[in-house]
């Protein structure tokens, strides 16, 4: 390759140097203020992580499969996923190659910061491209890809079904503007480098196109007005960037090393908060995730809406979309990106002030039942639990706000127990705190911190070795927040899962058709999806809903929500128990207290916790409980 | 003259001396307020009404009357669980009033 220009510029290249050297400074700025916003023991671990290896090489992969392949969109739906990797991959790999051109035939130019994006404006072919049978044959192939995944985008802008989403994101005006900027690069990049073809050479693509346009425009003056146009289009797509959603692109990369390295969300809407709500490309996926939107009026209630109203600052609408939110975690777990939008919520609730704050100094543990002066006499004439706690030792059950409401599930819970001969004590029989998970959820974390503590009191004067919860709710802030030493924390679908398999129940198994349903709080929130299932498919058939495990769907009853009323949860619980009839099932069993009693208000069959299931059918004759206790205290 | 007891102060509440801006305030912000029929299943299910005497329904009743004070010392140990919620005959978003009490009302009273 020869070059055309002794200067090697063009005053073309001026917008996309102004948009180019704008969006870097943008960026560098963000990024420095993002990283100085976190609290100091997070920002190092962030630069630690930037240095471990392993971290390292985790980043990368996840930066190229997320980032480039967007591997999670071709899960979801492969037309989607094309569209989106060929745009971002093909776009890299013309920026790639662009620049090894440049290293290769003018190794001089490459400290020119345009020179790979024009390229082909200023050279001139000689032999040494072999026709451009390789470079520019790789060139045209990915400015294809490119261009097909711009023809997907605006089919997808039309017909969204096609893509697997009924409903997507309502652009804002500088996301349009953004949008036919990007839309426009590619075509104009194909007519620009059409006119200089037959100078700079070309592959199918361009070369085609240039026998077409010398046929009615043989002018070589006529390239000009193509490099310009192609050079706006990039300057006005950089310069509106920021403000649109396509920061998300350089965010992502930002907030996958952040994710990686275990960073929490520690401040409403600063650092890591910060880094998600760019990182939101307002793809629209959560607005079809989201239980709520049954409702077409809580369409705008979703995380994508969350996360433009707080790049506006929209104070109001932050309060209510955050307020309205279930807290189901689908969002979270269906976003192609990782922005947690339940705890992006639960973050905004926690800034807000209040002028009664709760203190319970006044609650003392003596006030409560299994504390060191209130052990029932059962207890404490067991002593032989205490020397075998090694081998299995005391069982405390905490039943929980939401069980006591529902008391057959603590009663079938204590039967289970019963007949597997397991010693066990109740820890709020007479009522106790609350775990201080739907304190947490309101953002007011000194005061769950406080109930965590008291709980925390309670539970390691027990002299239990194992925590036993019928709640999914409270066994979550139980993993999450407590921290209770040497004691193993269960749920009760886990812990009837191995009684089973250790013999010490023996279930009987029938024809009935049991669905399970995933509550949020025990499946997204804790991952437990297995055991429950396990132990199902011990006493009946077992169907499955639509959606189910990760993306099954919230019944409408959860205490995320501060401001939804009652009146407005039905059709979100009528829409969850529709997508369970898929099997066709005779009982829809549940995990939690609260799924059992919101179905229960409008199913058109059973609802049972699986701790009824299983007290049912639950065999006693086999054998004494006592032989069969094998890790037991007996 | 001591005779071993004393006339008691008078606990009567006089509605006319009673200052209703923040109990108009918080009725506008929760105009459900008006749904409730005392009928006290947010007391019998409230874990918190064995420590502080904490009822739904006696905070809203205290506040028509004015006792702001008794309100708050009440609220103080609500812990948010939603039981009260969950039994409401009527629909009252109880979770949502107590956020709305504890935002309108002062603490001092404690």
């Amino acid at each position: 390759m020869r070059e055309r220009f002794l200067t090697g510029y063009n005053d073309f290249v001026l917008p996309f140097m102004i948009g180019m050297i704008f969006i870097l400074s943008y960026c560098a700025i963000s990024l420095v203020r993002i990283i100085m916003q976190l609290p100091k023991e997070d920002r190092k671990k962030f630069f630690i992580s930037l240095v471990t290896p392993k971290t390292i090489a985790k980043n990368i992969r996840d930066i190229f499969c997320d980032c480039l392949f967007h591997v999670k969109l071709w899960k979801r739906n492969k037309l989607l996923g094309y569209m989106h990797s060929s745009i971002a991959f093909g776009w890299f790999m013309l920026i790639v190659i662009g620049h090894i051109e440049v290293l290769f035939y003018v190794p001089h130019r490459a400290k020119l910061f345009y020179f790979p994006i024009f390229f082909r404006y200023f050279v001139a072919e000689t032999e040494s491209t072999m026709k451009g049978a390789f470079f520019f044959f790789l060139m045209d192939f990915f400015l294809l890809m490119v261009l097909s995944g711009i023809a997907l985008a605006m089919i997808k802008r039309l017909q969204s079904r096609l893509f697997g989403m009924r409903r997507t994101t309502n652009p804002s005006f500088l996301d349009l503007i953004g949008l036919y900027s990007l839309w426009a690069i590619f075509p104009l990049r194909l007519i620009a480098e059409g006119f200089t073809a037959d100078i700079s050479g070309g592959s199918f693509l361009t070369k085609s196109l240039n026998h077409v346009l010398n046929s009615f425009l043989s002018d070589h003056t006529n390239m000009l007005p193509a490099w310009w146009a192609y050079s706006c289009a990039l300057g006005v797509f950089f310069i509106v960037l920021p403000f649109t959603r396509y920061m998300h692109i350089p965010a992502e990369m930002l907030l996958i090393p952040l994710r990686n390295a275990g960073i929490k969300i520690r401040h409403a809407r600063k650092g890591l908060a910060k880094a998600q709500v760019y990182a939101c490309p307002s793809c629209g996926l959560c607005i079809d995730a989201c239980p709520m939107g049954v409702m077409k009026t809580h369409i705008k209630d979703t995380t994508v809406y969350l996360n433009r109203q707080i790049r506006r600052n929209n104070e109001a609408r932050i309060e209510e979309i955050s307020d309205k939110c279930l807290l189901c975690g689908k969002c979270t777990a269906v976003c192609p990106v990782g922005v947690e939008g339940d705890k992006l919520r639960i973050a905004q609730r926690s800034i807000r002030r209040y002028a009664i704050n709760q203190d319970y100094s006044n609650i003392s543990a003596q006030m409560l039942p299994i504390s060191p002066g209130n052990i029932s006499p059962a207890a404490v004439s067991a002593p032989e639990s205490a020397a075998t706690v090694k081998n299995g030792g005391k069982v405390l059950y905490y039943a929980g706000c939401m069980t006591a409401l529902t008391p057959v599930i603590r009663k079938s819970m204590e039967s289970i127990l019963t007949k597997a001969g397991v010693d066990y004590e109740l820890m709020d029989k007479d009522g106790g705190l609350c775990c201080g998970r739907p304190m947490m959820m309101a953002g007011r974390f000194d005061q769950a911190r406080q109930m965590v503590e008291k709980n925390t009191e309670i539970i390691m004067n027990s002299g239990a070795d194992t925590l036993l919860l019928t709640c999914p709710i409270c066994y979550r802030i139980f993993k999450e927040k407590y921290d209770l030493k040497g004691i193993e924390i269960i749920h009760h679908t886990q812990y009837i899962d191995r009684l089973i398999r250790s013999g010490m129940l023996r279930v009987d198994k029938d024809t009935t058709r049991y669905v399970f349903h995933d509550p949020c709080e025990l499946g997204r929130g804790c991952g437990v999806y297995e055991e429950p299932r396990e132990v199902l498919s011990c006493a009946g058939e077992l169907v499955e809903a639509t959606k189910n495990r990760k993306e099954s769907i919230c019944c409408g009853g959860s205490l995320g929500s501060l401001s939804l009323g009652f009146d407005k949860r039905k059709s979100m619980t009528e829409n969850a128990l529709a997508n369970l009839m898929a099997g066709a099932p005779d009982i829809i069993v549940t995990a939690c207290p609260l799924c059992r009693s919101t179905f229960n208000r409008y199913a058109d069959r059973p609802v049972e916790d699986i701790a009824e299931i299983i007290d049912r059918k639950c065999v006693t004759s086999a054998a004494g409980p006592a032989s069969l206790n094998p890790g037991g205290s007996n | 003259m001591d005779f071993g007891f004393k006339i008691s102060p008078s606990s009567a509440v006089n509605l006319d001396n009673v200052d209703l801006t923040l109990y108009n305030r918080l009725l506008e912000a929760e105009p459900d307020i008006c749904k409730c029929i005392a009928c006290g299943s947010c007391t019998a299910s409230c874990p918190a009404n064995r420590f502080s005497g904490m009822s739904v329904r006696k905070a809203i009743l205290n506040l028509q009357r004015g006792k702001e004070k008794e309100t708050a010392r009440m609220l103080s140990n609500c812990m948010l669980c939603g039981k009260c919620t969950m039994v409401c005959p009527r629909g009252i978003n109880t979770r949502h009033l107590i956020l709305s009490i504890c935002k309108l009302y002062k603490e001092e009273a404690k």
